[in-house]
């Protein structure tokens, strides 16, 4: 055997560095899986409660609830019985129009295959979200987003934080898009363009002010992850504002 | 009339970006010659034609049909990918965004007269000319190796055939059987590209020929993410595998192709596979355009542009700049400023200060993902680091997991933005 070079152990500690990204990771533990598809009603025999709770991942983009407006995603009152890409005002990735253009309806049904399987449903959506496995977790959901009704019966849920302690006149910055269009060319060699979110989110027309804090809780360290951390470090509150701007309504 | 950059190469959207570029009346669009369509030269061709909207002639000179990146092709090389999966074209950037992609060689620049000569007879005139031309190796690096021996001994260091051999050769290893990698000197492509390959080396002979060795000759003292490395090479590779510094010899090393052996400080090792990374250089074409000093050619850190020559840019692995690691993440991020400094020279638009980053994310084994990145800025002497991050040993296999997907989308994502 040759000689080889000496090295330390690699030391037990575990840092505490977790990765957050905006990506549902639901651990649910149920003792019996139901057999969703088999029955014409799901979300009769789901929890709402137990769904309630997994909704809290689903908030981050949508919000419920009285006085819901759309964020990331469309709010998802009166969700059951709509059409797909039917809210006016959002605009929406290809896949949910071509899914509307097939004439999908939102049901207990054609939403427990889409929770089950986003990208079977709508491939290459904006929607960053892997699925969720367990069909009794599924069933939770759809209870509680059945639960939400037209949603004035329910208090707001939403993952606009309101403690982000953001200056009222950093948030009114108004952005130059063609600043923004620049700085983006930062941003897109990880997140696509074209919105597809395969590993790394979208960040494609959100609203301004949740994209504005985002970046500032990045500079603040008050979100995790190292590269978005270093990225956001060296941006000043215009270069933020535009960004924001840009990623609004990108250049086709 | 509002353009659409998908259909101006139809004769009727061509006038209107003619008429746009108020610089171009009277003397044609402005020409960019592009040589190279790597993550640098194909990210620059694709964001000058996007961005001018046709009002810049932009050809992209590239031999290759197919570009199969050299990044993530140590997954081919594991079995994590198949090749298929790192090959693109070049169609999109000629069909959405209008850039002339010839697939020729460039074997001459005359600066003189802004011209590039192609292999295949052609003559090209350019107003701006930005070489991405990658690396070529340094001759007679490794003793007893010459391109020549490529196949008895590959480097897989241009991603292709060559990883298609190397990966081949991996898998008829008798059992048993020794891989020898003879590492590179600084500066070279990709600083953390030879200790992933032996990770997924490492990852198939673990499972399919266990009992085999690997020995890496290397004559640095220290290469990137080492302690990632070493971690893992411990964790996941037990006994397989030996690093061999300087220290130790790792410096003085011959390789014999026809009998394939290996001799390290004079000891003689007979090996199976033989992986010859040698000393890099520019790609020849930089050379030859005469704007390389030693082994690179040095550029300004605003815009790319060659110190020899402001109107000849130089990305990539070719460029000496400074801080910044040769990656194919470095080179798509250094062809966005020189795309913007380049726009704005031909066409007056605006241009805005120059900004970089880096990350270069390595496969340690299954899922187990492991990332270094820096931000730099331009300044009077170089691209200067001004922030980085690396992962930590230790981290949890849920962390090493999410690193390895922000990986895969990483490269769909890096992909796109330079093929469109």
């Amino acid at each position: 055997m040759r000689k080889r070079r000496g090295r330390g152990s690699a030391g037990p500690e575990r840092f505490g560095d977790r990765v957050r990204m905006v990506r549902f990771r639901l651990v649910l533990v149920l003792a019996a899986a139901i057999a969703v598809h088999a029955g014409p009603r799901p979300a009769e025999s789901g929890d709402a409660d137990a769904g309630r709770q997994a909704f809290d991942q689903c908030k981050a983009c949508h919000e419920a609830g009285a006085g819901a407006r759309h964020g990331i995603g469309p709010h998802l009152n009166g969700l059951f019985g709509r059409a797909a890409a039917s809210h006016a005002d959002f605009i929406y990735s290809g896949s949910f129009l071509r899914l509307r253009d097939d004439g999908h309806v939102w049901s207990a049904e054609t939403l427990d295959a889409f929770l089950g399987n986003p990208d079977a449903v709508a491939p290459d959506s904006r929607m960053t979200f892997d699925g969720i496995a367990d069909a009794g977790a599924r069933a939770d959901l759809i209870a509680f987003l059945q639960s939400i009704g037209d949603g004035t019966g329910m208090a707001l849920l939403s993952g606009s934080a309101e403690d982000h302690g953001i200056d009222p006149a950093v948030l009114a910055i108004e952005g130059d898009p063609e600043y923004g269009a620049w700085l983006s060319g930062e941003c897109t060699t990880c997140h696509r363009a074209d919105g597809g979110d395969k590993g790394i989110p979208s960040i494609l027309r959100w609203p301004v002010e949740r994209f504005v804090i985002a970046m500032h809780d990045y500079r603040n360290k008050r979100r995790e992850h190292p590269v978005m951390q270093m990225i956001a470090a060296r941006l000043g509150n215009e270069e933020i504002a535009a960004l924001a701007a840009y990623f609004a309504n990108p250049a086709e | 009339m509002k353009l659409d950059r998908r259909s101006f190469v139809g004769s009727t959207a061509a006038t209107a970006a003619l008429l746009a570029a108020p610089a171009a009346i009277g003397q044609g669009r402005p020409r960019v010659v592009v040589i190279g369509g790597g993550a640098g030269g194909a990210t620059a061709a694709r964001y000058i034609a996007r961005d001018s909207k046709g009002a810049i002639d932009v050809t992209l000179v590239e031999p290759t049909r197919t570009y199969y990146t050299c990044f993530f092709s140590n997954l081919y090389i594991g079995g994590f990918k198949e090749v298929a999966d790192i090959g693109h074209t070049y169609g999109r950037l000629a069909s959405a965004h209008g850039v002339n992609v010839v697939h020729d060689w460039a074997v001459g620049v005359d600066r003189a007269a802004k011209t590039v000569s192609l292999a295949g007879g052609a003559t090209l005139s350019y107003d701006r000319l930005i070489l991405s031309p990658g690396i070529d190796f340094v001759e007679g690096a490794v003793e007893g190796w010459d391109v020549g021996a490529q196949n008895a001994m590959p480097h897989a260091y241009k991603a292709g055939s060559q990883s298609e051999l190397l990966r081949a050769q991996v898998r008829a290893m008798p059992e048993g059987g020794v891989y020898a990698m003879v590492a590179p000197p600084n500066p070279f492509r990709c600083p953390p590209g030879p200790y992933e390959r032996i990770c997924m080396v490492a990852h198939h002979l673990k499972a399919h020929n266990p009992t085999a060795k690997i020995i890496i000759a290397d004559p640095k003292p220290k290469f990137s993410k080492m302690g990632l490395f070493q971690e893992g090479w411990a964790d996941h590779y037990a006994g397989m595998i030996d690093w061999i510094g300087p220290e130790f010899g790792g410096d003085k090393v011959s390789v014999d192709p026809a009998g394939m052996t290996v001799t390290i400080d004079g000891e003689e090792t007979g090996v199976d596979v033989c992986n010859v990374i040698p000393a890099m250089k520019a790609g020849r074409i930089a050379e030859l355009a005469g704007v390389t000093d030693g082994n690179w050619a040095p550029v300004s850190a605003y815009d790319m542009s060659s110190k020899a020559d402001p109107d000849v840019h130089v990305l990539g692995d070719a460029a000496q700049q400074g801080d910044m690691p040769k990656s194919g993440f470095s080179a798509n991020s250094q062809a966005k400023v020189c795309a913007n400094a380049v726009r704005g020279a031909l066409t007056g638009s605006k241009v805005f200060p120059a900004r970089y980053s880096n990350t270069c994310w390595s496969l340690i084994s299954t899922e187990n993902g492991v990332k270094v990145g820096a931000s730099y800025e331009a300044t009077d002497e170089k691209i200067a680091k001004t922030d980085g991050f690396i992962s930590k040993t230790g981290e949890t296999a849920e962390l090493r997991k999410a690193t390895y997907e922000e990986s895969e989308g990483w490269y769909s994502g890096i992909t796109a933005d330079i093929f469109g």
